[in-house]
C-alpha cells in the first residue's frame, strides 16, 4: 500500500501523521504540496490536521481551494482512499468531497482532551478491523467540529450507513449534530473524521485504539 | 471602479454559539429585552470593472465559490 500525505502552509499535524504511516505501513509516505497540480498514484492520500491558512475565512476554506485539492477530488472519484483528520476534516467538506459542514464548538472552547468514539459502521474500508458498535478511545484537538448538515442530508447520511464514528459516552466535545464525529463519502472511499486517530497507535501514546484504523485502510488484516 | 459590499450571514435553523454569547454579554451590560444576535461577516471588495452587470455576477460566483459556504451560510451583494 502506498500513500500520500499532504502539505499545506499551517497544517502541524503532518509529522504525526507520517509517523503512523510509516510505523504501520512499513514505509514512509510520499508528501505533496498545496501547489502541486498531480498527485502520485497511491492507494490513500491523507490530508493532516492543523490550521491551514490560519483558519482565515473559514476553517479550510482556503486550502480547499489550492490545486492539489483538484487532483485530490479527481482521484477520489476514480475510488482512490482519501482521508481528513481535523482541519483535513474541514478542508474536505469545503472542497465538497464530502457533505455539510464543520462550524465553531456549541461550548466556543478549543477542546483538547481524550473523548470515546463509538465504530457506527463497522462495514468500510477505514473500519473493517474494528467490531461494529465497539467503543475506542480517542484524543480531539479542535476549534471548529461542530458537525453540521440539513435535514435531507443528514437523512441520506443515517439511511447509508456514512455515519462513521459517534461520540460516545456523554463525550460529545463539540456539540457535533447526531454526535457524529466522522462520516464517508457515498462511495465510501473518502473518510473525514475530527478526533486523530494516529495520535493513539502504540503504547508510548498511552494505547492504540487508533491502530485499527490505519491497519484496515492500509490493507492489513485484522 | 465598482465597489461591492457583501454581507454573509447564518442561515435560519444553523446554531450561531458566537451570537448566542454576544446575546449575553450584551444582557450583562444591561441591555435589556435583546430578543436574538446572530453575527456576520462582511467583505467589501473593489472591482476594477465599470459594467455593474458583469460585476455583479462576478461577485456572486466569488460568494458561491468561496466568500460564503451555502450550506450553512446565505449572502447578499450591494453594489455602489
Amino acid at each position: 500500500m502506498k500513500s500520500a500525505v499532504v502539505l499545506l502552509p499551517g497544517l502541524n499535524r503532518d509529522r504525526d501523521m507520517i509517523a503512523a504511516l510509516t510505523k504501520i505501513s512499513g514505509k514512509p509516505p510520499v508528501t505533496v504540496w498545496e501547489t502541486d497540480a498531480t498527485v502520485p498514484d497511491v492507494d490513500l492520500i491523507v490530508i493532516p490536521g492543523g490550521f491551514s491558512y490560519g483558519d482565515y475565512l473559514r476553517c479550510g476554506a482556503i486550502a480547499a481551494r489550492m490545486p492539489v485539492m483538484r487532483a485530490i477530488a479527481e482521484k477520489a472519484d476514480k475510488g482512490v482512499m482519501v482521508m481528513g483528520v481535523c482541519n483535513g476534516f474541514q478542508i474536505l467538506v469545503e472542497a465538497g468531497l464530502l457533505p455539510g459542514a464543520l462550524m465553531r464548538n456549541q461550548t466556543l472552547k478549543f477542546v483538547c482532551r481524550e473523548v470515546k468514539l463509538q465504530v457506527a459502521n463497522a462495514n468500510t474500508a477505514f473500519t473493517r478491523n474494528y467490531a461494529p458498535g465497539q467503543v475506542i478511545r480517542c484524543p480531539v484537538a479542535h476549534h471548529d467540529g461542530n458537525y453540521f448538515a440539513d435535514a435531507e442530508t443528514l437523512k441520506t447520511l443515517e439511511g447509508e450507513g456514512q455515519v462513521v464514528f459517534r461520540y460516545a459516552d456523554g463525550t460529545n466535545p463539540n456539540g457535533s449534530i447526531n454526535d457524529i464525529a466522522g462520516i464517508v463519502s457515498a462511495k465510501g472511499n473518502v473518510l473525514g473524521l475530527m478526533p486523530h486517530p494516529e495520535n493513539l497507535i502504540e503504547a508510548a501514546h498511552g494505547g492504540n485504539d487508533g491502530r485499527a484504523l490505519f491497519e484496515s485502510v492500509l490493507g492489513k488484516a485484522a | 471602479m465598482i465597489k461591492a459590499r457583501i454581507t454573509v450571514t447564518l442561515k435560519n435553523g444553523v446554531l450561531d454559539p458566537q451570537g448566542k454569547a454576544i446575546e449575553h454579554a450584551l444582557g450583562a451590560l444591561g441591555f435589556d429585552g435583546v430578543g436574538s444576535v446572530r453575527q456576520g461577516k462582511v467583505f467589501d471588495v473593489e472591482l476594477q470593472s465599470t459594467d455593474k452587470a458583469k460585476a455583479e455576477a462576478e461577485i456572486k460566483a466569488m460568494c458561491d465559490r468561496l466568500l460564503a459556504n451555502t450550506v450553512i451560510e446565505n449572502y447578499s451583494i450591494a453594489l455602489a
